[in-house]
């Protein structure tokens, strides 16, 4: 059967009974979500509207639902760990060490490619082009096949929890244990093949964000007055376009090592690990700051709305922001230190590592000075803005202590630097991205979210992270090393115990989460938001409608100032109806990337179990798709001057009907923005 | 009115509650590592290290109890509701506050720095403890999933345990005959990789007597969870004795034996051998040189080159 290459019924997961159960699972939600389309009968809906849809408003929600779904995955691999570790006191637990190895490895692998980076897609989709008063991103087709290219990766991490075992070299993928000698089967092969595929669709966006920043701004948004989180999207793309290539070619050379004989980074033959490395980590330290710079975006956004003030330093946030941009390249090598590197490279990756300190203590004290002598309304995105400044400089602090080599030396490869890592994503990048979410969430759907259980969710999240980590913290001091499947000190067990309560509690803000969204949804009538404006906002996002027209704006703004859109209130320019309306071109939707996408999957599929002739019909259609589209002429529209009138009109008496401002209710309320503005 | 005081009754509840978790879990982990080997290190090198992490945390608290004092003074003050509270909704710029948020950080990086060029070459893991003193050599190779210990001057191998003379420098070369390792005992100092065709060092002391745990602690497989060793520190006439032990086992390591032991096995009992094959250790990291006429065994890129 040579047409199925080395897939056989024993790759199905009927082996273990917590194997099976995950994948049933997944096939059982994947029906549910084709029985829920059906049912509810949006096929077509979902084929013409969203899939097949350009408008990167669109593309950032299907990002964000993505990572959303990734999240929850990640999250029962997370909770998989930490019942096993609580338990495995001198005995084996309830998972075997191959499946526990598989769970660690798809733990990181989704939390970093599938649930972080669709996120902070999906917020810059979302937000980037309203910000800088742009219709549109640079290249909206290129966005449609950036979102179809992770997706399918995030696909075929789905698939590996059905067909196949996944892999268990860790979300790192270290050689020589991910060569081929240690680790035949085609785990790390769906590990490399989804890094590589999604890896595509990150790099383009990269791009998209970069052009789309520098090109398509509107008249007057100087690059100095632009918001943060656009500042931050447009460091984050520099680092994209300049850190993911070293990830492509890694995962290229081990794959050219696993599957056709090289010897790159093998033991022997001339093979070298250190050099994958070097290449890994050379992507994989800018990839922290790609996650957590649009993090630190919106909490510079979120605490200036929510604190009624201006942004404290601006140049100084911008200035931080591309020091740590510089730098991220800088300091690689700290990831390992125990490589054997002399005391001269350790020192100075070492001191350029602390160096990055400067610029984020920089952050953290704007964003409170901007808090100072504000009025401070506590929605749920302020809440997980102060949770994150309290809980980050902790993790800063860890930071800074395994940046100095000897420390290093000590704690690598324990659960402090896990904890460590931990305590930057989960405060730094996903409070930050779950700020963003509940903020600009009316943007996106016209109604605001539940602000009861929107608290509920940062009080577990915040409560269960200290309880889940805090402990890490204690455990790498006692010397417990990272991936430990069972242990046999007795010591570690009540931390570990302790950390699984915290899981326990963080589950509860997941679950917090989902409830808020179906109360919100059920709810939504009583928490329209009419004007666009929901949390009296101060960057141009807010000046369009909510959603937004698929235009964003009939008539492109003219920025004069640094806070555009505040400026235009006190100005008493906001909401100004235009004279006259003209006709405005967009791209048609289209399902060539949708077929990229899908080809692309097949074809990451049929490479990991060696069918070669499907792979080379995948790739047939993605280059035939990539001919097609670019051939073809007819991919713009015209929206007329008269249906953009239609749009505008109903804008324009919903606004009629709306309260004048739709915070002026908050009892924190200091005031909307006037000529004279109160001091 | 009502709703809005009990919305904030609950937050007053919630932020202490979670000052009062967070403070009771510090408690507790503050306790528990006191005797933890990192913070209660059994020799000089494990001990600098220690003291090193004391004062950064220290050095660092000028950064971080500002900012926990300031986020939750401001929060509480400013409140939207303390209509007391001084409210400038355009300060967005204060040259002294720039200059202050910029150099104390900075002043503390460069502190941080000079410590940390200075540690990093004195607890070099490659640089011997006392030149003064010969050290004990050990050559350490990780197989899969446990350690062997080759003593050459002795030519004695043992299989899951590290004896060592206390007070006297031991200085442990490391390979690995499988996927890549990292060496660790933590009451004794930190840890460096072990790779195939590679060498890489580690010198350790202890300062006292005692057994101390070590382990590979870089992921390595199924029998990752199994790989570790005892470390015997002991006095120059147990150690000898130790020696003498070995030496008594009869049991030869020789080519074939060596084939046998370097198999995948988990939880292997400490073994001992008298009688090592000759270069056992070079042999080991040359067999993966293959193909490569620029790697010398013992200059390979691991190694620095000082």
């Amino acid at each position: 059967m040579d047409i199925f290459g080395r897939l056989t019924l024993e790759s199905l997961p009927f082996y273990s009974v917590i194997a099976a159960s995950g994948a049933a699972v997944t096939v059982l939600g994947g029906l549910a979500v084709v029985g829920a389309i059906t049912y509810f009968g949006a096929w077509r809906m979902v084929m013409t509207q969203w899939v097949s849809s350009v408008d990167h408003k669109k593309i950032g929600i299907m990002y964000i639902m993505l990572a959303l779904v990734m999240l929850l995955r990640g999250f029962v691999d997370a909770a998989m760990m930490r019942s096993q570790q609580a338990i495995a006191l001198n005995n084996e637990g309830y998972l075997p060490p191959d499946h526990f190895d598989q769970i660690f490895s798809s733990h990181g692998t989704i939390m970093i490619f599938f649930m972080a980076m669709p996120f902070l897609s999906g917020l810059a989709n979302l937000i980037v082009p309203q910000q800088i008063g742009s219709r549109d991103v640079a290249f909206p087709f290129m966005n449609s096949v950036s979102l179809w290219l992770t997706t399918a990766g995030a696909g075929l991490m789905l698939i590996s929890l059905v067909v196949g075992k996944f892999s268990t070299a860790g979300w790192t993928g270290y050689p020589p244990y991910s060569g081929v000698e240690y680790t035949p089967g085609v785990g790390v092969d769906y590990w490399l093949w989804m890094v590589f595929i999604a890896g595509f669709g990150t790099t383009m966006t990269g791009i998209n964000f970069l052009v789309t920043i520098f090109k398509c701004r509107a008249p007057g948004m100087t690059m100095f007055r632009l918001p943060l989180f656009t500042w931050t999207m447009f460091i984050t793309s520099v680092l994209i376009i300049f850190a993911f290539p070293a990830l492509t070619v890694a995962c290229g050379m081990l794959i050219l090592d696993r599957n056709f004989g090289f010897h790159f980074f093998t033991n022997g033959m001339g093979g070298n690990m250190m050099n994958y490395i070097n290449l890994f980590w050379l992507w994989g330290h800018p990839e922290v700051y790609i996650l957590i710079l649009p993090a630190f975006g919106v909490f510079s956004e979120v605490v200036s709305v929510f604190s009624q003030k201006r942004l404290f330093g601006y140049i100084s946030l911008v200035c931080a922001t591309i020091a740590i941009g510089l730098l991220s390249f800088t300091v690689w090598l700290h990831h390992f230190f125990t490589m054997g590197s002399s005391a001269r490279v350790n020192s100075f990756f070492g001191t350029m590592t602390t160096i990055i300190s400067v610029p984020t203590g920089v952050k953290v004290f704007d964003w409170l000075l901007t808090m100072y002598r504000g009025r401070i309304i506590f929605k749920p995105p302020m809440l997980f803005t102060i949770g994150f400044l309290v809980t980050f400089v902790i993790g800063g602090l860890s930071g800074v202590l395994l940046a100095l080599p000897p420390i290093d030396y000590m704690m690598h490869n324990t659960t402090f630097l896990v904890a460590h890592f931990h305590n930057m994503i989960i405060p730094g990048v996903l409070f930050g991205y779950l700020a963003g979410y509940m903020y600009w969430f009316p943007k996106a759907f016209g109604f605001k979210l539940n602000e009861r259980w929107g608290t509920i969710s940062f009080w577990c999240w915040i409560i269960g992270f200290y309880i889940a980590f805090m402990p890490l913290y204690v455990l790498g001091l006692l010397g417990m090393p990272r991936r430990m499947e069972h242990y046999e000190i007795a010591a570690w067990q009540p931390h570990l115990i302790a950390a699984w309560v915290g899981a326990f509690i963080i589950m509860l803000g997941l679950i917090a989460l989902a409830v808020q969204l179906v109360v919100s949804v059920r709810e939504r009538k009583q928490a329209l938001d009419l004007t666009g404006d929901p949390w009296n906002g101060r960057s141009l996002e807010w000046a369009t409608s909510s959603p937004a027209a698929p235009y964003n704006f009939a008539v492109l703004p003219k920025v004069e100032s640094r806070e555009a859109w505040w400026d235009m209130k006190q100005r008493g320019v906001a909401y100004r109806r235009p004279e006259k309306y003209e006709d405005i071109v967009m791209p048609k939707n289209t399902y060539a990337g949708l077929v990229i996408g899908v080809a692309g999957g097949v074809f990451g599929f049929a490479a990991i179990w060696w069918m070669w002739w499907l792979a080379f019909s995948a790739l047939a259609v993605i280059v035939g798709t990539i001919i097609y589209r670019a051939s073809d002429d007819d991919d713009e529209f015209v929206m007329t001057a008269s249906e953009v009138k239609a749009i505008e009109d109903a804008r324009f008496a919903q606004l009629a009907k709306a309260p004048k401002n739709e915070m002026a209710d908050e009892p924190g309320f200091a005031g909307e923005a006037a000529p004279e503005p109160a001091t | 009115m009502i709703v809005r005081h009990a919305r904030s009754l609950r937050w007053n509840t919630c932020a202490s509650a979670a000052i009062a978790v967070a403070g009771l879990a510090l408690l507790c982990g503050g306790c528990a590592v006191l005797d933890g080997p990192v913070l209660d290190p059994k020799g000089p090198i494990a001990l600098t290290e220690r003291n090193l992490l004391f004062k950064a945390v220290a050095i660092m608290m000028i950064v971080i109890i500002p900012v926990f004092i300031m986020a939750v003074v401001f929060t509480r003050y400013f409140r939207g509701t303390n209509r007391k509270a001084r409210y400038t909704p355009n300060f967005d710029f204060y040259w002294p506050a720039e200059i202050v948020v910029w150099s104390i950080p900075a002043a503390i990086v460069v502190w941080l720095a000079l410590h940390l060029w200075a540690n990093t070459y004195k607890l070099d893991p490659y640089t011997p403890i006392d030149p003064s003193m010969k050290p004990v050599q050990v050559q350490a190779i990780a197989q899969d999933w446990k350690w062997l210990f080759v003593y050459p001057e002795h030519d004695i191998a043992v299989v899951n345990e590290l004896a060592m003379p206390v007070g006297t420098p031991v200085s442990i070369t490391i390979t690995s005959d499988t996927v890549m390792n990292s060496l660790v005992i933590p009451a004794l100092g930190g840890q460096i990789y072990a790779m195939a065709g590679m060498q890489t060092r580690l010198n350790l002391l202890a300062d006292e007597t005692g057994k101390f745990w070590g382990r590979n602690v870089q992921y390595s497989g199924t029998g990752f969870a199994n790989q570790q060793f005892q470390t015997l520190s002991q006095t120059k006439e147990d150690f000898d004795a130790w020696v003498e032990k070995a030496k008594q086992s009869g049991k030869a390591l020789d080519a074939a034996t060596y084939e046998k032991l370097a198999k995948p096995s988990e939880k292997v009992p400490v073994t001992y051998y008298s009688g090592v094959e000759p270069g056992l250790f070079d042999r080991i990291i040359s067999k993966y040189s293959h193909g490569d006429s620029d790697r010398m065994p013992h200059h390979s890129n691991a190694e620095t080159t000082e």
